[in-house]
């Protein structure tokens, strides 16, 4: 079951180049939420903080309190016990080239020390059907590896990856960005499907992506969020100007 | 990695005006005359023939690789021909080593050589490994540079230093400090039992761990240095450790270059003479007893080559060198086959 993430006064710095400034926004549980704006407004870097992936960069810092259900993630857990309840998917697909498919996906709870095979191979088989990719790879799980896989296939795969370690919410940072428009269509009827389990937090540059998939949607501009709203307010009736001409294409 | 091509446009349609089937019925307009950089890139040759020949070339070059070793094959077998028909595959299998007899049996040498090697590989590999680690992922910046100019110029250090480092001081140490340590703890293994005179077995082992120690570390730096990052983000978005990253993603991904570096540190121990000479003992017996004295392929052949006095004698230390060439190949053999069956069993691979 997802929970909703709160973020209070969310600054992030790389170096001493300040990213994100002052972000204030309720995630709600169990819904998509998409974060749209040009490139470079800081939408992966507040991803990143979510997960408190941002942290992994040496020069990066994050000020700010960011709760999830009702712990304080910079506070009240590790960082490796926070990416265990909060799944990532990547820009680019980064499945283990040299693991299995069905090692690929099972690698999260092997890490976690999970050894009992039928159990992983439940798991494995139950993620990798909730990423609509089990009928095309069930009969290669164990010959071929992650890296053998087409662009699209391979991003559902890190998605089932994400899914096995059963987390609560699940950040993908444009996830479909590399990809041609039929593995495209298969992410988001899979983002559809999965947003009844988990909270979904979804960065995309494609408006009409965010319009399909979110029930809510924010607009980052330059660092700031300037708009959080229901989807289909942002997109007939922003109430910001700078929301209004980035969705009519003014700008961005 | 697949790139989707999302790009798809329709072929291009051809200039209306120099089609001469043009349905349209545009005027003719004279065709326009080629551009500078056009004539310029028309008036250079095809390619074909330079091309060719730096084909050719590389082909030449490759062949001559066989060429050498061929030779060197030669000329090994034909110098110890008298030693082969005297010995036969015996050689290879006697323990005796009596050149006022003439009897020449070359094992406690391929046991020398092959038994220091892969101990000093033993020693060095997770030393190599840890520093390039510690270099990599947790040495603060200030210290990289420093570090990593002393291992590499450990591997510039001629040999003859090494050995004598070595005599002066690895074998004091064998014998005063740390021999007596091991045979209290381990000495039950049958591996460190006195008497220990520090040169030895296990001095030649410390000595080459030391010599490939930077060739292992440097190299397989390198390899894990272009785990691309999304890598290391894939495993630490899973909620891996720092370890755990460092294992599934840095180390498991750069596997091969890394058992490539050990294969090339093993070829070093293999033929390194002079600092071995100078710390083995050079005695050819075949021993559990790593404080003992033994003696390897290489040790033999530079230490009696001037003295060898009898063509007998001359051939069977050719026939050494023969034997040295033959445990390397079958060594490295061995270690790719090893490669091979790993990568096959993990049942995929990447490239
Ligand atoms: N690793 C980094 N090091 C330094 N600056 C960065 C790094 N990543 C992002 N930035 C900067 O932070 C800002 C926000 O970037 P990012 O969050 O990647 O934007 P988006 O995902 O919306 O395109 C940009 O100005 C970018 O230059
Ligand atoms: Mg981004």
């Amino acid at each position: 079951m997802g929970v909703d993430i709160r973020v209070e006064n969310l600054n992030a710095w790389y170096g001493t180049t300040q990213s994100l400034w002052d972000i204030n926004l309720n995630i709600p549980a169990n819904k998509a939420t998409a974060l749209i704006g040009p490139s470079g407004c800081g939408k992966s870097t507040f991803v990143r903080c979510l997960n408190r992936m941002h942290e992994t960069n040496p020069i990066a810092r994050a000020e700010g309190v960011v709760r999830m259900g009702d712990i304080d993630i910079y506070k009240d857990a590790s960082p490796v016990e926070i990416r265990r309840r909060i799944g990532m998917v990547f820009q680019r697909p980064n499945p283990f080239p040299t693991m299995s498919i069905y090692d690929n996906v099972a690698s999260g709870l092997k890490l976690n020390g999970f050894r009992k095979k039928r159990v992983l191979d439940e798991v494995v088989e139950k993620s990798l059907k909730s990423a609509a990719l089990w009928e095309e790879v069930k009969d290669s799980l164990h010959k071929k590896s992650g890296a053998s896989l087409s662009g699209g296939q391979q991003q559902r795969l890190c998605i089932a990856r994400a899914l096995a370690v059963d987390p609560e919410v699940l950040l993908m940072d444009e996830p479909a960005s590399a990809l041609d428009p039929v593995s495209t269509a298969k992410i988001e009827d899979l983002i559809f499907k999965l947003k009844s389990q988990y909270t979904i937090v979804i960065v995309t540059h494609n408006m009409q992506q965010a319009a399909r998939v979110a029930e809510n949607t924010g607009f980052f501009l330059t660092g700031k969020l300037v708009e959080f709203a229901p989807t289909t307010k942002i997109f007939t009736n922003p109430s910001d100007k700078r929301t209004e001409d980035y969705i009519t294409g003014r700008f961005g | 990695m697949n790139e989707p091509n999302l790009i798809s446009l329709p072929p291009t349609p051809v200039a209306q005006s120099v089609s001469p089937e043009n349905p349209t019925g545009a005027p003719d307009l004279p065709p326009p005359a080629p551009s500078a950089i056009r004539k310029f890139l028309n008036s250079k040759s095809s390619g074909r023939v330079p091309d060719g020949a730096f084909r050719g070339l590389m082909f030449v070059c490759a062949l001559s690789i066989f060429l050498i070793v061929l030779l060197i094959l030669f000329v090994l077998i034909s110098s110890s021909k008298l030693s082969i028909h005297t010995f036969g595959f015996k050689f290879f299998t006697g323990t005796t080593w009596d050149p006022v007899s003439g009897d020449f049996g070359a094992l406690p040498f391929i046991y020398g050589t092959v038994v220091s090697s892969l101990l000093a590989v033993a020693m060095a590999v997770p030393l190599a490994l840890l520093v390039a680690i510690f270099l990599l992922e947790i040495c603060p910046q200030f210290l990289r540079g420093p570090i990593s100019f002393l291992t590499e110029l450990l591997a510039a250090i001629p040999s003859v230093v090494y050995g004598l480092w070595g005599v002066f001081v690895l074998v004091p140490i064998i014998r005063d400090q740390a021999g007596p340590v091991l045979e209290k703890y381990l000495g039950w293994t049958g591996f460190f039992v006195e008497p220990n005179f520090g040169v030895g077995m296990f001095a030649a082992s410390v000595i080459l761990a030391i010599m490939i120690f930077p060739v292992i570390s440097s190299i397989s730096r390198d390899v894990m240095r272009v785990v691309p990052p999304s890598q290391r983000e894939a495993a630490l978005a899973l909620g891996a450790t720092r370890w755990e990253m460092i294992r599934i993603s840095i180390l498991r991904n750069s596997r091969i270059g890394i058992v490539g570096s050990v294969i090339l540190g093993l070829g070093r121990a293999l033929g390194e003479t002079l600092a071995v000479t100078m710390v083995i003992g050079n005695h050819p017996d075949i021993m559990k007893n790593l404080f003992a004295p033994a003696y390897t392929l290489s040790s033999v052949i530079a230490n009696e080559f001037t003295e060898a006095t009898g063509d007998l004698y001359l051939s069977a230390l050719i026939e050494i060198g023969l034997a040295l060439f033959l445990v390397t190949i079958v060594v490295n053999a061995i270690a790719r086959l090893l490669v091979w069956a790993v990568t096959r069993n993990n049942s995929a691979v990447a490239h």
